[in-house]
């Protein structure tokens, strides 16, 4: 058994050895970096199933308070290393993308950086699921935010990510700023940084109450942004469509979690004063619904796959929240996240990973690129069509299961508003979604090259459609991983 | 462990067939696997045993109580029968396929899996999840193989069967929610166990009832929600027309009989006289808006509509005449749809028409198809000697002499009869006006050299219309395996 700590310092010891090997190597092929951060990060990944979480007396004494190793904390570490494995398989795959727009004195000039920045963003958001103080939320969420800086304008020489990389950098910046402020007010009123003792202190607060409430708004500004909940929606298009496929796969699933593991963790100690949960549940209730409404909605005259999977972010942002203003006694709305999460990382990864290779071999990635693609490639068109069938929440894959989560608990805790919105807003989904699935099965394709695809990718394709059905059929796994199962009584009796 | 053959059966032959192996004789040899599997079922059930046999399990979430749990009782074993017999026609007429012709087969036999499974299981959750399986096949064999306006059909039949399976998803929440959270069970049984002993909470019953009602009604095509059915049939390659009209849509009715109606049995007396009002309004205004149509796929569409109105009938009734008559009629509405369709389906491939004002006296280049077409025409109004016939008498005497309570109720019911029996003027009206306009007056001299239906393609038509009329003159056969179930399942003290 190993300390939960060392896992972020092996990531993070991989990421600058990567990083030193790239400035003192003097070959031409930057590949094998990749392909040592994947095995790197393949190692910590089994690690993580021999550490040691005893929540109990890691929680308060070690670490200043800073970090805790509970079951929720390990699984958003294991999901943050698997979301980065099958980026840097993206990675490779997209390199010649990238090559396009960097001119440097060498070929594969500045590729390097491209495969060693996603691991030091891995180490950010494995912290940020450990993170009980909010001076480690925000150091973490950093180190992630800057690491995002750099990767969403890698392609210099395209305007696009350039303009993608100078959106997201105001306007992330710009919510830090909330955020921060927002600590200070939290700071100002309880005297504490730390969740934990916030908590404890909450309970005894007499005065400033309207200052709390100001200071905790604050913070659901920063993590709004975060998860892409409209109405802090407006980066996501176009950052999304601008930025490399890769790095937009890590955004909308490794940025979002990281989002949705600090908010549980907020809410957690805010939703345990009873004068707060009124007004904290209509807040997110109202996000959620915007969330809902403008995802949804906004997704279906789209053309370009990358800027549905933006709306869609935002629409599966919304049935996340509509989990989290169910959080509360129980913890069902917790699994009902976490598992949401789990399964959107598989369909997510699944889309963006096909639309790499499907963009490669057809000069674009808007859904018409995507025609008649079950007669290029039927192994890519129906990688596709699992991923588009799980997002738009079909029975026995794993997105479905994640939506059947998300509406039983909003059924128990009588959150029919939700539940009508969302109900409507999923048959929106099956008509986006399925405009892909339109494109590949009943178009005809104008270039009818078959596509080629290295093994690996290949593979990847084939595991990640495996575990959406996997998980969608037999879901105990991911849940065992989150809470393990009581020793006789079942959970849903001790409630 | 039969059970487990008939649902996995069809899977593994599609994906064989994907895989490559020869996609037509993979499909024909999996449903008559299927069709043996399901007589030596129905043989060996036991009459006299409980009500669930070939029971198998396997545990999913066991704090839950979410199980992989399927068997069979005698009206499941008979909606078995009959996905069995529709499937083996329906690949067996299958038309040469051009394009993608793995796929094709693949999506019929994925519906026939869903099917079976969804008739097969006695878990609530996977009884939802497998029905769910036909889904994307369906919008796939009617976007890539259907004819005439097949996009738009496809769109709508997808995103409403979509809405609806949510709207049914609530429901389902609801009703596992219904009972106190240590009782909680998905098992149909035990919930059936609990509703007997009063234990589902009276007061959210005729919501969830509501809910029931709508998700299975628009599954259905109950009254208001029936508009996706006509166009999507007429739209359908007629195997897909076939298995969908004849098979699937009678999940909504065997749901309501399995689910909603042994569970909730006073939330469904609540709700009787909006059922009656809306079932009057499938036979006498769809039957009327089928009198209206210029085009034989059409008719047939809106004709599947209006017997629907039947079985809700049988089921409105809530007594053992009524119950059975509507489970029989499933039965036999399924096989003389399945046997209209693939004959227009033939009709379609010779003439590239349908309608009526371009056809006519067909039976002469034609006369097997003319016969079949009128013997199913025949069934379909409810002649004596069919099984339509048996089971829509049972429906009408159970309707007649219901009395729930008296007064108001009986009047209702009565009304409601006699407004049914017209409908039957209505079919014929239909049916035979049809009929005339196909097969009788002049042949079009363009029509003269039709050739009549291949030696090799008259069996499973004939198979469907034999089985018709077997069941007609001898109902006892089914009745006896039914009639037992049926009570079990519905008949508690408190009807």
């Amino acid at each position: 058994m190993i300390p939960a700590i060392y896992l972020e310092a092996f990531v993070l010891t991989l990421g600058i050895l990567l990083l030193l090997v790239e400035a003192f190597s003097g070959k031409e092929d930057k590949t094998p970096l990749a392909w040592m951060g994947i095995a790197g990060l393949g190692v910590v990944f089994i690690l993580t199933f021999f550490t040691a979480n005893d929540p109990t007396s890691q929680a308060e004494a070690a670490y200043w308070g800073f970090y805790q190793a509970d079951f929720k904390a390990l699984f958003f570490k294991r999901f943050a290393l698997l979301t980065t494995i099958v980026v840097l398989i993206m990675a490779i795959e997209y390199k010649g993308v990238v090559q396009k727009y960097i001119f440097g004195s060498k070929p594969q000039a500045g590729l390097g950086e491209f495969y060693a920045l996603p691991i030091l963003t891995c180490a950010g958001l494995m912290w940020m699921a450990s993170a009980v103080d909010f001076i480690m939320i925000f150091v973490s969420l950093e180190l992630v935010t800057i690491s995002f800086y750099i990767l969403v304008a890698y392609m210099r020489r395209n305007t696009r990510s350039l303009e993608a990389g100078v959106k997201y950098l105001i306007l992330s910046a710009l919510s830090t700023g909330f955020f921060v402020y927002g600590i200070t007010w939290v700071f100002g009123v309880t005297g504490h940084t730390n969740l934990g003792q916030i908590a404890a202190a909450l309970p005894h607060l007499r005065a400033a109450r309207g200052a709390l409430m100001f200071g905790f708004m604050l913070v659901l500004v920063g993590l709004g942004f975060k998860i892409a909940a409209a109405p802090f929606q407006l980066w996501v298009p176009d950052v999304y469509q601008g930025a490399p496929t890769p790095v937009t796969a890590f955004l909308s699933v490794g940025s979002k979690a990281a989002g949705f593991i600090v908010l549980m963790r907020v809410l957690e100690v805010f939703l345990s004063v009873p004068w707060m949960v009124r007004k904290v549940t209509t807040v997110i209730v109202a996000l959620a619904a915007l969330s809902l409404l403008y995802g949804n909605l906004a997704a279906m005259p789209q053309l370009n796959l990358k800027r549905l999977m933006a709306y869609s972010s935002i629409a599966h942002a919304g049935y996340l929240l509509i989990a989290v203003a169910c959080i509360g006694e129980g913890g069902g709305a917790e699994l009902a996240i976490s598992f949401y999460l789990a399964g959107y990382l598989l369909m997510t990864l699944l889309t963006f990973l096909v639309m790499i290779v499907v963009a490669n071999h057809s000069e674009g990635d808007d859904i018409h690129h995507f025609n008649g693609l079950s007669k290029r490639s039927p192994y890519l068109a129906f990688g596709m069509l699992v991923a588009m069938a799980s997002l738009a929440g079909i029975p026995l894959t794993v997105g479905f299961f994640g939506k059947f989560l998300v509406f039983y608990v909003a059924y128990e805790r009588g959150q029919f508003l939700l539940i009508g919105l969302g109900v409507i807003t999923v048959a929106a989904g099956f008509y986006y979604y399925l405009k892909v699935v339109q494109a590949m099965y009943w178009r005809e394709a104008s270039d009818k090259t078959p596509i080629r695809m290295a093994p690996l990718t290949k593979g990847t394709i084939a595991a990640l459609a495996f575990c959406i059905f996997l998980f969608g059929v037999y879901p105990a796994p991911i849940m065992r991983a989150l809470e393990p199962p009581p020793p006789d009584t079942p959970r849903m009796a001790a409630r | 462990m039969l059970i487990n053959i008939l649902i996995f059966c069809p899977i593994v032959a599609a994906i064989a067939g994907l895989l490559g192996a020869p996609a037509r004789r993979t499909a024909l040899l999996a449903s008559l696997i299927n069709l043996a599997v399901a007589l030596v079922a129905v043989c060996s059930y036991d009459k006299g045993g409980p009500a669930f046999q070939f029971v198998y399990e396997h545990g999913i979430l066991p704090e839950w109580r979410l199980s992989y749990l399927v068997g069979a009782d005698g009206l499941s074993l008979l909606m078995i029968l009959l996905t069995a017999i529709v499937t083996f026609s329906a690949v067996w007429v299958s038309p040469p396929v051009e394009r993608l012709e793995k796929q094709f087969y693949a999506c019929l036999l994925f519906i026939s899996a869903g099917a079976m499974g969804a008739f097969a299981s006695i878990d609530l959750f996977f009884f939802y999840a497998f029905h769910e399986l036909a889904l994307i096949p369906t919008f796939l064999l009617i976007g890539i193989w259907g004819s005439g306006d097949r996009h738009a059909a496809a769109w709508k039949i997808t995103i409403y069967l979509a809405l609806g399976s949510f709207v049914l998803l609530l429901g389902l929440i609801g009703l596992y929610q219904g009972v106190p959270a240590a009782l909680r069970t998905f098992d149909i049984r035990g919930l059936q166990e609990l509703a007997a002993s009063g234990k589902i909470h009276p007061a959210s019953a005729n919501t969830i009832y509501l809910l029931l009602l709508v998700g299975f009604g628009i599954l259905i095509s109950l009254f208001p929600f029936h508009t996706w059915a006509p166009r999507a049939y007429a739209a359908a390659p007629a195997p897909a027309a076939m298995l969908h009209a004849g098979v699937l849509k009678k999940f909504g009715l065997y749901g309501l009989l399995r689910v909603a109606l042994p569970l909730l049995p006073n939330a469904a007396r609540h709700w009787t006289h909006l059922l009656l009002i809306l079932l009057i309004g499938n036979i006498i205004y769809t039957g009327l808006v089928a009198i209206s149509q210029k085009r034989l796929d059409m008719m047939l569409g809106y004709s599947s509509v209006m017997h629907m109105g039947y079985i809700f009938l049988g089921i409105a009734t809530l007594n053992t005449l009524g119950l059975n008559g509507a489970a029989f009629l499933m039965f036999a509405h399924g096989l003389s749809i399945a046997a209209l369709f693939a004959v227009a389906g033939q009709l379609r491939k010779r003439t590239e028409t349908l309608a009526f004002e371009d056809l006519g006296g067909l039976a002469k280049p034609m006369p097997f198809l003319g016969f079949v077409f009128g013997l199913a025409a025949f069934a379909s109004i409810g002649l004596p000697g069919f099984a339509n016939f048996a089971s829509e008498i049972l429906v009408f005497f159970g309707a007649f002499k219901s009395h729930l309570g008296g007064g108001w109720h009986f009047f209702g019911f009565r009304l409601a009869t006699v407004l049914a029996l017209w409908g039957v003027v209505l079919s014929a009206v239909y049916m035979l006006r049809a009929y005339r306009a196909v097969f009788m007056g002049e042949v079009p001299s363009r029509w003269n050299n039709l050739p009549d239906l291949k030696f090799s393609l008259r069996w499973p038509i004939s198979l469907l219309i034999a089985t018709l009329l077997f069941a007609g003159f001898f109902p006892r056969v089914f009745l006896a395996f039914l009639a037992p179930s049926v009570k079990a399942a519905t008949f508690r003290e408190t009807l």
